[in-house]
C-alpha cells in the first residue's frame, strides 16, 4: 500500500458514514499496518512515519497499537518464513522437539532470523490444521504430520532448498 | 451452471418472489442425475494436495467426456483421511485420493458406477472396506447443523448455497415474521452462545434490541485464538452463507445495519471465502441496501485480527475493531449497551458457529431445535477432535452425547491402542477431564460440573505418554503470553505460576508448590477483569485436581511417569541393552561411558537432556524414580525386591480398592429382607450397603445377617431397618491394610465398609483382603525358602 494515498471511505465501508474523520483513520489503522508489512515484510520506521502524518495519529499511538499485536514485526525477517504451530493438538503430537531440531539445525532461536536473511524461525498458536499434527507453515504453506526423524529431515529439506 | 441464462442466475432479486423463483430454477438446474464429485478443499486437504486432485479429475472428465461435476467443497471433516472425495449420488466416500487415482474414479466410478474400492475407509488393514459414507464409523454418530452445508457445496457459489435451502429462513422471516417473532423464535430454542460461556443468544439478542440509540451493529467473533480448535475457520471456509445469513437475521431482530466479521489474520482462505460470499450476497439482493425489496439495508464487512488471543474476548474485540490496542474493558457497559460496542454503539456479538445456527432454527421453528440435545442445552455442538486419537477431524454431534462416544466411536479410540489418560477441553480456558468422566453426557452443564468448559469445542484426547503437568504449563505459557498485561493479577500472576511450573518440571520443585500454585490460581481468578484472566488457571487447577499424584510425583520424586519432562533418573538397564552404543554417540556431555562391561550413565555430567533415551532402539536407557535408584545403588537390592518395597507403599484400602473396582450395591432401609436376598444374588456380593431415604449410611446387611434370620425365625418379609446393626465399624480408605485386618479380626467381621466425609467408597470383604496379599505371601514364601 502506498501510504501516501490512502483511500480511507473506501477502506472503512459503509459504517464510515455514522464515524468522524479521527475515528475513521483509526479504524483503519490494523489493516493498513497489515498492508504495509504484506508489501515490505516488516515495519520500516520511516514507511510509520509518513503513515503517522497522514492518519493524523501520534507516531507513538501507532507503536503502541502496532506492538500490541504478535503479527507486527519492527524488524526485517527472512526470505523463508517458518512457522512451528504449538497449538494443543500439535504440542500433544511433539512439536517442541521438531521446534528445538529446527533451532538447532538452524542456528537460531525461536523469533529470530537466521543471518542471512533467509529464514525466521516463529512459532504459531494454531494453524486451525489440527488434523494433521504436529504443522509448520513455510510463507503460509502449510505441511503437515511432520512426525519421526525422516519427516523432520525433510521438512529441513523443505526449508532449505524449496523441496523434499 | 451453464452460460444459459446466467444473467438471470445473477440479477438481483428485488422481492420474494424473486428468491423463490431462483431457487426453483437452481434446483431445477441441479437436477440433471449427473455424477457429482465432491472434493475437499479445506486447509487439510489442501495441504495434503486436494487441488491437484480436483485438476486431474477436470482434466480426466473432459478426456472421457462424460458428465460429471466436479464441485470443491469446504472441509469434510475426516482431515487425517484426507484428500477426501464423495461421490454423489452413489454415496461413495473416498479417502487418501492422490491425483494419478482420478483416471480410476473417472473410468470405474463415473462411468460404470462402482466403487474404487482401495479408496474406501477400512478400519484396519485387514478389515473390508466401507463404501458408502454413511457405513463409516466416523460420520455414522454425526448430527450437521451447523455444518449442514459444509463439505457439501462450494463456498464460492452463492447458487449452491441457496439451491441446498439457503436463504430459506431469510424468507421465511421477511414474508411473515416480524422482528418479534424472529426474537420469540430464538429465545425459545434456548440457542446458547457456542462461543465458551454458553449465554442465550435470544437474551442477548432481546438485550441489544432494548438499547438506546437508533445505531446498532452485529458482530461475528471469527477469532478464534483456542490452540487445536478450528470449527469457526471450517464454517467461514466451507459454508459462509449460513454466517451472513444468521447474521442477517440477528440484524433484521435487533435492526442493525451494519455487520462486521472479525476474522483471524491467520486464515486467508476464511477472508477469502467470506469476501467473496459477501460480493456475490450484494450483488443478488441479499445483503446492501433494500434487501428482497424490503426496505432493510444491512452491510457487513470483515475486520482483520492481527494476532491477539485476547481480541476474542468481547470488549477486546470491540477496541480492536475501533482500531485501538485489544484491550478489554470493565463491564458495564456491556457489548450490548450503549457506550459498550465500537464507537459507543450497541452491538450484538455472537460466535460464529452460533450464527451458523440460527437460519434451521427460524427455517424449522423452535419445537424442531429443542428435540435434538439435553434439556439444558438443545441442538448439536461442533468438535475438534485432535491429540492422540485414530481419527482426528471436525465433528458435530447432538449434546449429551458421552465423551466415550465421541472419543472411542466417532475418534476410532486412541494411537497404538495405548491407554486413555484425560481428554482437554475448552481450550487454554477450559480444564483436562479424566477417564472416570468418560461417561458423562456432553453439554454446557455437565462440563461446567467436572471444572471444565465447553469453550468453543476443541478437544485435545491425551494419552499416557502426555504428561499433565507439562500440559498444564504449555496452557499456561500460552495464556501467560497472551494476557495482554491490563490486570496485574493476571499479568504477574501467570507469570509466577508459570515460574513455579518451569521448577517443577525441571526437577526442583519444592515442597508446598502445589498448593502455592492453588492459592495463586484463585487469585488470578479473583482479580482479573476479563474471561481470558478469570479462565487462565484452570487448566492447572483441573490438573491439579485430578491428577495430583502426577505432581506430587514430580515435586517429590522427580520422575514424569510419561517421561515428557527432563527429569529423573537415566540408567541403562545391562540385560536390555544391545551395546550398539547409540546412546554414548548421542550424548553431548560424554556423560554415558564405556566400560569393560557395557555402557553406563555417569550422573554427575548427565544433564538429562534425553539424546540416549530418543536414540536407544530397544529402550533400555530408563527413568527412574529417585527412590528406586537411591535403593538398588545404595542398598544394593535386586530389583524384585524394590518392586516388593513398591508395593509395601500401596498397601492401603484406597490402593485394595483400586485395584479391583466393583459396584457399590446399596439399599434402602424400607425393602425386605426377601428383596435384600434377591439383590445380592443379582448382584453378585455377599453384603449390602443399608442407607436411608437420604442415601446417608445407616448399615450393612450381609450373609451373616441372613444366617442370624433362618436361626431365629424372623419373617423374610420383614423390614430391614429393624434388623441391621447400625453402629458398625467404618474405615477410611487411607487405612492401613494391615490396621484393616488386625480390626477386622478382633472385632470378627468380614465385609469392611470403606467411608470418606460420610461417602460410600466401596465395600472390601475378607477375600479381598486375602487375594490383595497373595503376590505378597508367595513373594515371601521365595525369599524364606
Amino acid at each position: 500500500m502506498n501510504v501516501d494515498e490512502l483511500h480511507i471511505d473506501d477502506e472503512i465501508g459503509a459504517v464510515g458514514r455514522i464515524l468522524s474523520d479521527n475515528e475513521k483513520k483509526k479504524g483503519i489503522l490494523i489493516h493498513a499496518l497489515h498492508t504495509i508489512q504484506e508489501d515490505q515484510g516488516y515495519l520500516p520506521e520511516d514507511v510509520l512515519r509518513r503513515l503517522s502524518n497522514n492518519l493524523n495519529i501520534p507516531l507513538s499511538d501507532i507503536y503502541s497499537v502496532a506492538s500490541f499485536y504478535k503479527m507486527f514485526h519492527f524488524k526485517p525477517r527472512g526470505k523463508k518464513i517458518v512457522k512451528v504451530c504449538l497449538g494443543t493438538a500439535c504440542y500433544v503430537r511433539g512439536s517442541k522437539h521438531l521446534l528445538t531440531t529446527l533451532e538447532n539445525e538452524f542456528h537460531v532461536q525461536n523469533g529470530e532470523t537466521t543471518e542471512d536473511l533467509a529464514m525466521t524461525l516463529e512459532t504459531v498458536g494454531c494453524v486451525g490444521c489440527c488434523g494433521l499434527a504436529p504443522v509448520s507453515t513455510i510463507n503460509d504453506e502449510v505441511t503437515g504430520e511432520i512426525i519421526g526423524d525422516r519427516r523432520i529431515e525433510q521438512f529441513i529439506q523443505l526449508i532449505k532448498n524449496g523441496s523434499e | 451452471m451453464q452460460s444459459v441464462g446466467l444473467n438471470i442466475y445473477m440479477a438481483k432479486l428485488n422481492n420474494i418472489d424473486d428468491l423463490r423463483n431462483l431457487r426453483a430454477l437452481l434446483r431445477e438446474a441441479s437436477r440433471t442425475g449427473k455424477d457429482t464429485l465432491k472434493v475437499c478443499c479445506g486447509l487439510p486437504c489442501s495441504t495434503l494436495g486436494s487441488q491437484a486432485v480436483a485438476r486431474e479429475l477436470e482434466t480426466e472428465a473432459a478426456k472421457s467426456g462424460l458428465e460429471v461435476e466436479i464441485v470443491k467443497t469446504g472441509c469434510q471433516g475426516f482431515c487425517q483421511r484426507g484428500p477426501l472425495l464423495q461421490v454423489d449420488p452413489y454415496g461413495y466416500f473416498y479417502q487418501k485420493v492422490q491425483p494419478d487415482k482420478a483416471k480410476e474414479i473417472i473410468s470405474l466410478t463415473c462411468s460404470s458406477g462402482l466403487p474404487v474400492r482401495d479408496l474406501s475407509y477400512r478400519d484396519t488393514f485387514l478389515n473390508t472396506p466401507k463404501e458408502f459414507i454413511r457405513d463409516i464409523p466416523f460420520y455414522a454418530k454425526q448430527m450437521k447443523i451447523a455444518l449442514r452445508n459444509t463439505g457439501t457445496i462450494d463456498p464460492f457459489s452463492i447458487h449452491q448455497y441457496i439451491a441446498a435451502g439457503g436463504y430459506l429462513a431469510a424468507e421465511k422471516m421477511f414474508s411473515s415474521m416480524s422482528p418479534e417473532q424472529v426474537l420469540e423464535e430464538v429465545k425459545k430454542a434456548n440457542l446458547r452462545g457456542r462461543g465458551g460461556a454458553g449465554f442465550p443468544a435470544g437474551i442477548k439478542w432481546a438485550h441489544t434490541k432494548r438499547a438506546l440509540g437508533n445505531i446498532k451493529m452485529v458482530i461475528a467473533n471469527g477469532d478464534e485464538g483456542d490452540p487445536g480448535a478450528f470449527m469457526d475457520r471450517s464454517i467461514m471456509e466451507g459454508d459462509p452463507h449460513s454466517l451472513l445469513e444468521g447474521m442477517l437475521v440477528c440484524a433484521y431482530v435487533i435492526d442493525a445495519k451494519y455487520g462486521f466479521i472479525y476474522v483471524r489474520h491467520e486464515y486467508p482462505l476464511a477472508i477469502k471465502t467470506l469476501k467473496t460470499a459477501i460480493k456475490q450476497a450484494e450483488e443478488i439482493g441479499l445483503l446492501g441496501t433494500n434487501i428482497l425489496g424490503t426496505g432493510f439495508d444491512f452491510t457487513v464487512q470483515i475486520r482483520e485480527g492481527a494476532g491477539a488471543f485476547v481480541c476474542g474476548e468481547a470488549t477486546s474485540l470491540v477496541a480492536s475493531v475501533e482500531g485501538n490496542r485489544g484491550f478489554p474493558h470493565a463491564r458495564p457497559p456491556r457489548v450490548s449497551e450503549v457506550g459498550g460496542g465500537p464507537w459507543g454503539y450497541p452491538a450484538n456479538l455472537n460466535n460464529v458457529e452460533t450464527f451458523a445456527c440460527v437460519p434451521p432454527i427460524i427455517e424449522k421453528g423452535a419445537d424442531w431445535f429443542l428435540s435434538i440435545g439435553t434439556q439444558g442445552s438443545p441442538g448439536t455442538k461442533v468438535f475438534s477432535l485432535a491429540g492422540k486419537v485414530k481419527h482426528t477431524g471436525l465433528v458435530e454431534v447432538p449434546m449429551g452425547i458421552t465423551l466415550r462416544e465421541i472419543i472411542f466411536d466417532i475418534g476410532g479410540g486412541i494411537i497404538g491402542n495405548k491407554q486413555f489418560k484425560a481428554v482437554q477441553t475448552g481450550g487454554p480456558s477450559g480444564g483436562c477431564i479424566p477417564e472416570q468422566y468418560l461417561d458423562l453426557p456432553v453439554d454446557f452443564d455437565s462440563l461446567w460440573k467436572v471444572g471444565s468448559i465447553m469453550g468453543s469445542g476443541g478437544m485435545v484426547v491425551m494419552d499416557e505418554d502426555t504428561c499433565m503437568v507439562d500440559i498444564a504449563k504449555y496452557f499456561l505459557s500460552f495464556t501467560q503470553a497472551e494476557s495482554c498485561g491490563k490486570c496485574p493479577p493476571c499479568r504477574v500472576g501467570t507469570y509466577q505460576m508459570l515460574q513455579i511450573l518451569q521448577r517443577i518440571t525441571s526437577g526442583e520443585g519444592k515442597q508446598g508448590d502445589i498448593e502455592e500454585l492453588e492459592r495463586l490460581g484463585h487469585l488470578v481468578v479473583a482479580g482479573s477483569l476479563c474471561g481470558l484472566g478469570k479462565s487462565a488457571p484452570n487448566p492447572v487447577l483441573t490438573t491439579i485436581r485430578y491428577f495430583r499424584n502426577e505432581y506430587e510425583e514430580h515435586v517429590h520424586e522427580k520422575y514424569c511417569r510419561a517421561n515428557v519432562c527432563n527429569i529423573g533418573f537415566f540408567m541403562i538397564n545391562q540385560e536390555e541393552c544391545i551395546l550398539c552404543g547409540l546412546c554414548k554417540q548421542a550424548c553431548a556431555f560424554q556423560a554415558v561411558r564405556e566400560t569393560r562391561k557395557g555402557f553406563f550413565i555417569d550422573r554427575d555430567y548427565c544433564t538429562k537432556c534425553k539424546a540416549c533415551y530418543h536414540v536407544c532402539p530397544v529402550n533400555a536407557v530408563q527413568i527412574l524414580k529417585k527412590t528406586y535408584v537411591r535403593l538398588e545403588e545404595e542398598l544394593r537390592l535386586a530389583p524384585e525386591s524394590l518392586e516388593f518395597i513398591e508395593r509395601r507403599r500401596k498397601m492401603t484400602l484406597k490402593d485394595i480398592l483400586e485395584s479391583r473396582p466393583s459396584e457399590i450395591v446399596t439399599i434402602t432401609t424400607d425393602h425386605t429382607v426377601s428383596e435384600a436376598v434377591i439383590r445380592m444374588r443379582e448382584k453378585h456380593v455377599s453384603g449390602l450397603f443399608v442407607v436411608d431415604e437420604h442415601n446417608r449410611l445407616v448399615g450393612i446387611f450381609t450373609e451373616r445377617d441372613i444366617v442370624r434370620c433362618v436361626y431365629d425365625n424372623i419373617s423374610t418379609a420383614e423390614k430391614l431397618e429393624n434388623l441391621i446393626m447400625r453402629d458398625i465399624i467404618t474405615f477410611d480408605p487411607g487405612t492401613d491394610v494391615s490396621t484393616a485386618i488386625s480390626v477386622a479380626s478382633r472385632k470378627k467381621i468380614r465385609h469392611l465398609p470403606v467411608v470418606e466425609d460420610k461417602t460410600i467408597v466401596g465395600m472390601i470383604t475378607f477375600r479381598d483382603l486375602v487375594s490383595y496379599l497373595l503376590p505378597e505371601i508367595c513373594f515371601m514364601a521365595d525369599t524364606m525358602y
